[in-house]
């Protein structure tokens, strides 16, 4: 595998998850804030809850078709692009994706077409149950993909088996309940209403600045501080509680992202800004908090954090261990019934995935020069300073969003909003931020967990298929092509639309009825 | 269910269960796709377009699953198959994924700008959407008949070794035109059941057209497959029951293989008879207006041609053409024991449950989509 293909591999997988990872959010949380609207039209028979929950629900379709186009991408791409990775996990990954399909693709994508014809056909009551099952079907979709991360990132539940050359499923409840995908989820669907929240209420703050609509965005308005509130909160709390697993499971991660070059006495130190400095392994300048970090990662006093030094030191005995591993695993492939081999190969194991490093560096492990050893090592370490800092801009973002649903609350209590106008504008001007937030948080996820494709396992220089680069170019071509008209054209209607606003459902109760026309 | 079921009975299962899902992907997904193909041709203005589009309008999406699903679950229950297919036709794949991104887009944005230009963009979008991936699946399928040319490394890694223009030989071109003209063929079926009028007229003249090529097409298939295509064969013992290693057997190529199950097992003759007997009664039975019926026989004619193509394969899965012994077959291209059997319970609890809710949806939507419709909805509808 040649450093190109690889690279090109990882930056096509790239695109199209943090392309695809635009329109997913949005649907999350967007599916909720309609089952709250419409329930409150069932409840109340008032029809401008119906009106919001078609205006909203026309905005949520729109950004939803692109989320279906982009998804299919990914399925098919583990596939197309990671061919020895599908062979290598296929066996435990596979399994959350199929049901994915089964339990909440099936779901999300029959109940939505009867969300937007269902209308004169369906009684209020039905209605509102077809819209909570596509709500139902979108969470579940992330919970299986997640449950699939979440094994990438802490492999539970699984053992390598020689005779098939992969790693096979031997506890299923352990994949199901894997900690980091538990985590991972509530995070992430919170991270989603979020979005969702910050969406309607960026928009109905425009409708109010401009004194249009009042009453419509009104409601539109205080329904999404009240959901964002809440989901803010409980980002911010999960995240916490995802710093803890990542703490737990990945250690690698968790040292890079704060840039903690050295094993502190505990409870270790937090570094609140730091410049970190690649070569010499420390931070050129760091501003720190005491105890935090300790408190964060453990939960207590007395545990340590192991620091990048001394991880990298740990991981050179494992690659080590892990070349006995490589080297009595190519025995059994030609000799099954080798039992010497294969005591050896049962007493080093857990380390094959270490071994499997230096492939990038020589085809025969078995040769691996220190300086190889050593490099590999380090390589276990993620790049510090992207990872530094991309987690703490999502941190601030999500402190920042917690106090303008703050006061987006606050004053929803009060029933003064509609006046605030400089709280509108900022509030405006805050709608790209659940979205950034959202993709520096996928990337310290994914990002972090490199070299691995699998944490531990397999490496992502060795997933990839065997493509020619020429191939690569030409796709990633075609993706972004496709992907840069597809965004525009999709831009280009959802403003159409949030400007037109609840006038396009043509009900003679709006504003801008005749625009479309 | 992995103690119930030992590790040969499950791999036959699964073999069967893929068909299933390829079968309910061609019935389902196959119906919007040849709705889509046929759309400029039997719409001839925008009030007939939009009739067209919104007989599936409100189904598209949920049938797409099918595809997506019998993609995830090929990904679980058979990793190397998934693995290697998918990224030795690199380019086949991304031509289906890059024709599917027009569908999405194509059904939700169309109505929502007026403007002429605009709307034939998209409808052209969704023709590239309908008709290219049943094309390019047919011309995969008439490949894998063929045998593929990859092999494995002693790590199992897969090295496809042809090209993208490989693929378009005579014989898969002409298994591409079977499915791309079933699939259209049952798609007209369909809209003669939700279409009055012009567009029920004209859909019916498209189903005698491609309700013909179809069968001519899938006799001329069948013939070359006989007489002018070598199937393989397992020449080591096969055992059902070891661990999936595809490098551990040896493999043959011999001429009329691809026969030898209809000779061991007379009863699969079924299969192409049920084509056959699927698509005539189809035919007539759509021309004297009986068009719900008509689409039951297609959906019968589908199952015979996909179950003509893999029973004739059977155990092979996706042949190697230049290196035998990399092919992979039924036994050893699967996932472990545990892995089928939580999938398998994942199947039948979630498939009844799919088909229930499926159906309640079409039965909400039922009826004739009339110009009337769109005129009443025209906010609202695609």
């Amino acid at each position: 595998m040649t450093e190109e293909l690889v690279n090109l591999s990882r930056l096509q997988f790239a695109v199209t998850a943090m392309y695809h990872f635009l329109f997913v959010p949005l649907t999350l949380g967007m599916t909720w804030l309609l089952v709250i609207m419409e329930s409150v039209y069932v409840m109340t028979g008032k029809v401008i809850y119906k009106d919001m929950t078609r205006f909203w629900g026309k905005l949520f379709g729109i950004n939803f078709a692109l989320g279906v186009t982009t998804g299919i991408t990914l399925e098919f791409q583990f596939g197309t692009n990671w061919a020895y990775y599908s062979h290598y996990v296929g066996d435990i990954f596979g399994a959350p994706l199929a049901i994915e399909g089964l339990m909440a693709f099936f779901l999300e994508s029959t109940f939505i077409g009867l969300f937007f014809f269902g209308w004169d056909r369906l009684s209020k009551q039905q209605h509102l149950l077809v819209t909570l099952l596509m709500a139902v079907g979108t969470n579940l979709s992330a919970l299986w993909i997640l449950i699939a991360n979440g094994w990438m990132q802490n492999p539970v539940g699984a053992e390598f088996s020689y005779e098939t050359m992969r790693m096979e499923m031997v506890d299923f409840a352990a994949v199901l309940f894997n900690p980091d995908a538990q985590a991972k989820f509530v995070h992430t669907v919170s991270a989603g209403y979020v979005t969702g929240a910050m969406f309607v209420l960026s928009i109905s703050s425009w409708y109010l600045l401009k004194k249009r609509d009042v009453e419509f965005a009104k409601n539109s308005f205080r329904i999404a501080a009240a959901f964002g509130f809440a989901s803010v909160c409980s980002v911010i709390v999960l995240g916490d509680e995802s710093g803890y697993v990542v703490g737990e499971a990945q250690q690698t991660k968790l040292a890079a992202m704060e840039a903690m070059w050295e094993t502190e006495p505990a409870p270790a130190s937090f570094n609140l800004i730091a410049i970190p400095n690649e070569a010499e392994m420390k931070n050129d300048f760091a501003i720190h908090i005491p105890w935090l970090m300790g408190l964060i990662g453990t939960r207590s006093l007395d545990q340590q954090i192991p620091g990048i030094k001394d991880i990298v030191a740990h991981n050179r005995e494992r690659i080590v261990s892990g070349i006995s591993a490589v080297k009595a695993l190519e025995q059994l492939r030609q000799d099954q019934s080798n039992t010497a081999a294969k005591a050896v190969f049962e007493k080093h194991k857990a380390d094959l995935g270490f071994g499997l490093l230096l492939r990038k560096y020589t085809a025969d492990v078995g040769t691996a020069t220190p300086e190889m050893i050593d490099q590999a090592a380090r390589s276990t370490i993620p790049k510090v300073a992207p990872m530094f800092w991309s987690f703490r801009v999502m941190v601030a973002l999500g402190f920042a969003m917690l106090l303008l649903f703050g006061l987006a609350l606050w004053y929803s209590i009060k029933g003064n909003f509609a006046e605030k106008s400089g709280f509108l504008r900022t509030a405006v001007w805050c709608l790209p931020m659940p979205w950034i937030a959202c993709e520096v948080g996928w990337f310290v996820a994914e990002y972090g967990r490199q070299p691995w494709t699998i944490y531990g396992v397999l490496p992502t220089h060795l997933s990839v298929s065997t493509l020619s680069p020429a191939s690569l170019y030409g796709s990633l071509a075609g993706f972004i092509a496709f992907y840069t008209v597809l965004l525009i054209v999709e831009m280009y209607l959802m403003i159409r639309f949030a400007k037109q606003g609840p006038g396009s459902l043509g009900t003679g109760r709006y504003l801008n009825e005749a625009i479309a026309h | 269910m992995d103690m119930l079921l030992d590790y040969p009975t499950l791999k036959v299962i699964w073999w069967l269960l893929v068909g299933v899902l390829l079968v309910g992907f061609a019935i389902m997904d196959g119906h919007d796709m040849g709705v889509g193909t046929l759309l400029p041709f039997v719409g001839q203005n925008d009030v007939e377009r939009r009739v067209v589009i919104n007989t599936v309008g409100p189904h598209w999406d949920g049938n797409q699953v099918w595809f997506i699903t019998a993609g995830g679950a090929i990904f679980a229950a058979w990793p190397l198959v998934y693995a290697t297919a998918f990224s030795g036709f690199y380019w086949a794949m991304l031509a289906v994924l890059w024709a599917l991104f027009f569908r999405p887009v194509g059904f939700d944005y169309r109505s929502k700008i007026h403007h002429p230009t605009w709307r034939k963009v998209w409808d052209w979008g969704l023709f590239i959407g309908g008709f290219v991936p049943p094309l390019i699946f047919g011309v995969a399928f008439g490949n894998l008949l063929q045998g593929v040319p990859f092999h494995f490394d002693d790590n199992l890694v897969p090295y496809y070794t042809g090209s993208f223009w490989g693929l378009l030989n005579p014989f898969a071109l002409l298994c591409g035109v079977v499915s791309s003209a079933m699939v259209t063929f049952h798609g007209g079926v369909y809209l003669m059941h939700r279409t009055e009028d012009e567009v029920y007229q004209r859909s019916r003249r498209w189903v005698n057209v491609t309700g013909l090529l179809t069968v001519v097409a899938f006799s001329l298939a069948g013939l070359w497959l006989a007489w002018g295509i070598d199937g393989f064969v397992i020449s080591s013992v096969v055992n059902p029951a070891a661990q999936p290693d595809p490098l551990a057997k040896t493999v043959v190529k011999q001429a009329g293989a691809w026969l030898a199950n209809y000779q061991q097992w007379p009863l699969a003759m079924a299969l192409p008879v049920l084509a056959y007997i699927g698509f005539l009664a189809a035919l007539w039975l759509a021309n004297r207006g009986r068009t719900l019926a008509a689409f039951v026989a297609s959906s019968v004619a589908m199952t015979g041609v996909i179950g003509t193509a893999g029973i004739s394969m059977f155990p092979f899965v996706m042949p190697s053409s230049t290196d035998l012994r990399s092919s992979l077959t039924v036994w050893d291209s699967v996932s472990s024991h545990k892995t089928l059997g939580i999938m398998l319970v994942a199947v039948v609890i979630f498939m009844p449950i799919i088909i229930a809710y499926t159906r309640w949806a079409y039965g909400v939507m039922s009826g004739k989509v009339t110009a009337a419709y769109i005129r009443e909805n025209e906010h609202s509808a695609y």
